[in-house]
């Protein structure tokens, strides 16, 4: 069942002038996304590349200029105010910086329970607390912590302080932005252990940004890669990390760090600075290996029979 | 201690530090040495005192904060620590220089990129005018920054962050270094441009054949670059070796568990093994083994304070009274429970 589905989406930013003027940006371009039940499905890409715009757009955090979002199968793309904030039941974020989205001056038991205060008004004080020390349990936090502050825990508590504060609402989907990049390695194994626990358990579905290729071949099952604001490239984990058919796609899993010293290559030479991006055809090609003249008027379009494996590459990597 | 000269050494270097009024021990009896033309990766998580460790070494920036230091740093069997700051500022930069993590904020967005590598140059270098401004072009240049002369006249808010790490490595050898402290090089970077500043890193290092201190949480990076490698913990260093000898046969507990825990040395999808509990904080560690409270092999034995050396075969050592039953046959993961 589908429980999420973006289709079209963009958005442009303004850049330069002060009184209007300046160029717009392209930060998102016909961004499509469906999120099934159950399902892991990351969006990864450099900085730039338009996952987290995506991200907040789903969220309608911010409004997306073209497009349309559908969550469990009611459009929401125009609705607002009080109806918005009662369909945040469904659909909830937990964000990259533990440290700066939780509110300093309120108590543990308050922040994780302000969800709450929307969504169930009828609840007693002490049923709120009751369920918030359970919620969470379930992240792994003692109840000794409703009543600290946010400075009193480590980054990875903090996380998962984060993450309870978004389940306990009960949503049916997490968008989770970056929601190990801060961690060290030690903790991300345990947030990333406690998310495929709450998924099984409660049948979640995630959409999940990072720019880590490692954890998203962990976590997901399916994964889309953005770059400079189009999707390039979709696919189960399996074959877009095992086959990848765009040239981009292939360049950022022949990027990953090594993961044992006898995997390095040798003597090295200085790689040239290649970071352009093309404002016509295909954003990629002006550091593409595969370019050929007709990148230049390439429309981003799927070229891919396999719905399943899309890519958007004219001469896409065949092995 | 005996060693040969032209080499840095970290002798048993302690740290206390003021953390909320109380006078605290952030760095524990270290001891680091930089080899000619070897790349020491020194890794561990936050709060473990690595990085206060690297900038203690030229007496810059947290280490301004430390209370009291004890032991030394000794550059050719000179105190760095008793050198008076003139002096010292005639190393920082020159014989021995740094790269940083934040090529943002490193960088004076005030002046030209040209005006800026030109300052180390003088600083540290008898050069006529001409013979500076080939040499900071030839700096770019060998940094893989093409078209370096239109660089010299542009403000660093204009570079991508990659460039500017680029400009900061063309700074940190333009005073023909033959020790370089790298803290977190590549960790603000994105994948693909982290590669290619790790590329850069590597020859210039093998060209130059630099000495080079990499600080780093980052098994990985160390893994692309280092020759020897010193594990931190809470403090201390817990374990060192090559990295072959710490890829291998990681050997304390702890370097086991924080190697089997990341997701790229594991199934996809299946539970990671995870270190139970979290680091204690400067002033809460434990009077024995500092790991001791996390680890599933303690046992009263680890309540005395432990060696390096307590385990040492062919120059790998770890400070663990145990290892014989965190024998290779052990995997990480019931190492991990």
């Amino acid at each position: 069942m589908t429980v999420l589905k973006a289709e079209s989406l963009s958005k442009n930013f303004r850049r330069g002038g002060l009184w209007g003027g300046g160029s717009a940006l392209k930060a998102v371009d016909n961004v499509s996304i469906d999120l099934t039940e159950g399902e892991t499905l990351a969006i990864v890409g450099e900085s730039g590349s338009g996952k987290s715009t995506t991200a907040r757009m789903v969220m309608r955090l911010i409004a997306a200029d073209e497009g349309s979002i559908h969550l469990l199968g009611k459009d929401i793309s125009h609705v607002r105010g009080k109806r918005l904030r009662m369909l945040r039941k469904h659909i909830q974020m937990v964000f990259q910086d533990p440290f700066a989205s939780l509110n300093p001056r309120m108590k543990i038991v308050e922040t994780v329970g302000e969800g709450l205060r929307v969504h169930q008004p009828k609840l007693s004080k002490a049923e709120r607390r009751a369920r918030v020390a359970q919620t969470l349990q379930q992240c792994g936090m003692d109840e000794e912590a409703l009543d600290r502050y946010p400075h009193q825990f480590s980054g990875g508590q903090r996380q998962r302080i984060g993450i309870a504060r978004a389940l306990i609402v009960e949503p049916k989907i997490l968008v989770l932005d970056e929601p190990v990049s801060a961690l060290d390695v030690s903790v991300q194994a345990q947030i990333l252990n406690l998310l495929k626990e709450i998924q099984t358990q409660q049948n979640l579905s995630y959409l999940f940004i990072s720019h880590d290729l490692s954890v998203v071949q962990h976590i997901a099952d399916r994964v889309l890669v953005m770059f400079a604001g189009r999707v390039v490239e979709q696919g189960t984990v399996t074959d877009v990390f095992e086959s990848p058919k765009h040239p981009y796609t292939k360049m950022l899993l022949a990027a990953r760090p090594i993961d044992y010293p006898h995997e390095r290559t040798g003597k090295e030479e200085v790689a040239e600075v290649s970071e352009g991006i093309a404002n016509t055809g295909c954003a990629f090609r002006l550091r593409c290996s595969h370019v050929q003249d007709d990148c230049a008027g390439f429309d981003g379009l799927d070229q891919s029979d396999d719905p399943e494996h899309g890519y958007h590459c004219l001469h896409p990597i065949t092995d | 201690m005996r060693h040969t000269p032209a080499m840095l050494h970290v002798q048993d270097l302690s740290l206390t530090v003021p953390i909320k009024g109380k006078q605290v021990t952030a760095v524990d009896r270290i001891s680091l040495t930089l080899e000619p033309g070897r790349v020491l990766g020194l890794v561990g998580e936050s709060g473990c005192g690595k990085s206060i460790t690297a900038q203690a070494m030229l007496r810059l920036g947290e280490y301004q904060g430390v209370l009291r230091s004890d032991g030394d740093i000794l550059l050719d069997d000179q105190s760095l620590f008793s050198m008076p700051e003139n002096e010292l500022r005639k190393v920082r930069g020159g014989r021995v220089s740094m790269v940083f993590q934040e090529p943002m904020t490193a960088l004076n967005p005030v002046f030209s990129i040209g005006s800026q590598i030109t300052e180390v140059i003088n600083l540290h270098l008898k050069m006529n005018k001409d013979d500076v401004q080939k040499r900071v072009i030839q700096l770019l240049q060998d940094v893989g920054m093409q078209d370096a002369e239109s660089l010299l006249d542009q403000y660093p808010d204009t570079l991508s962050g990659g460039m500017r790490q680029r400009v900061l490595i063309a700074m940190a050898m333009a005073a023909n270094p033959e020790y370089i402290i790298a803290d977190e090089p590549t960790t603000a970077l994105d994948v693909s441009v982290q590669k290619r500043i790790i590329q850069l890193l590597r020859s210039l290092q093998q060209q130059k054949n630099l000495s080079m201190l990499l600080v780093t949480h980052d098994f990985g990076l160390v893994a692309e670059l280092a020759d020897d490698v010193a594990v931190m913990y809470a403090g201390q260093v817990v374990e060192s070796g090559t990295v072959e000898q710490i890829f291998d046969r990681p050997t304390h507990p702890y370097t086991r568990a924080l190697m089997g825990c990341r997701p790229e040395v594991n199934e996809p999808g299946a539970a990671l093994p995870v270190i139970t509990g979290q680091v204690p904080s400067p002033g809460n560690w434990p009077t024995g083994c500092h790991f001791a409270e996390r680890c599933p092999l303690a046992d009263m034995m680890c309540q005395e304070s432990v060696s390096l050396d307590a385990w040492a075969e062919k120059g790998h050592q770890a400070r663990c009274v145990h290892v014989d039953v965190a024998s290779p046959e052990t995997s990480v993961s019931e190492i991990a429970v």
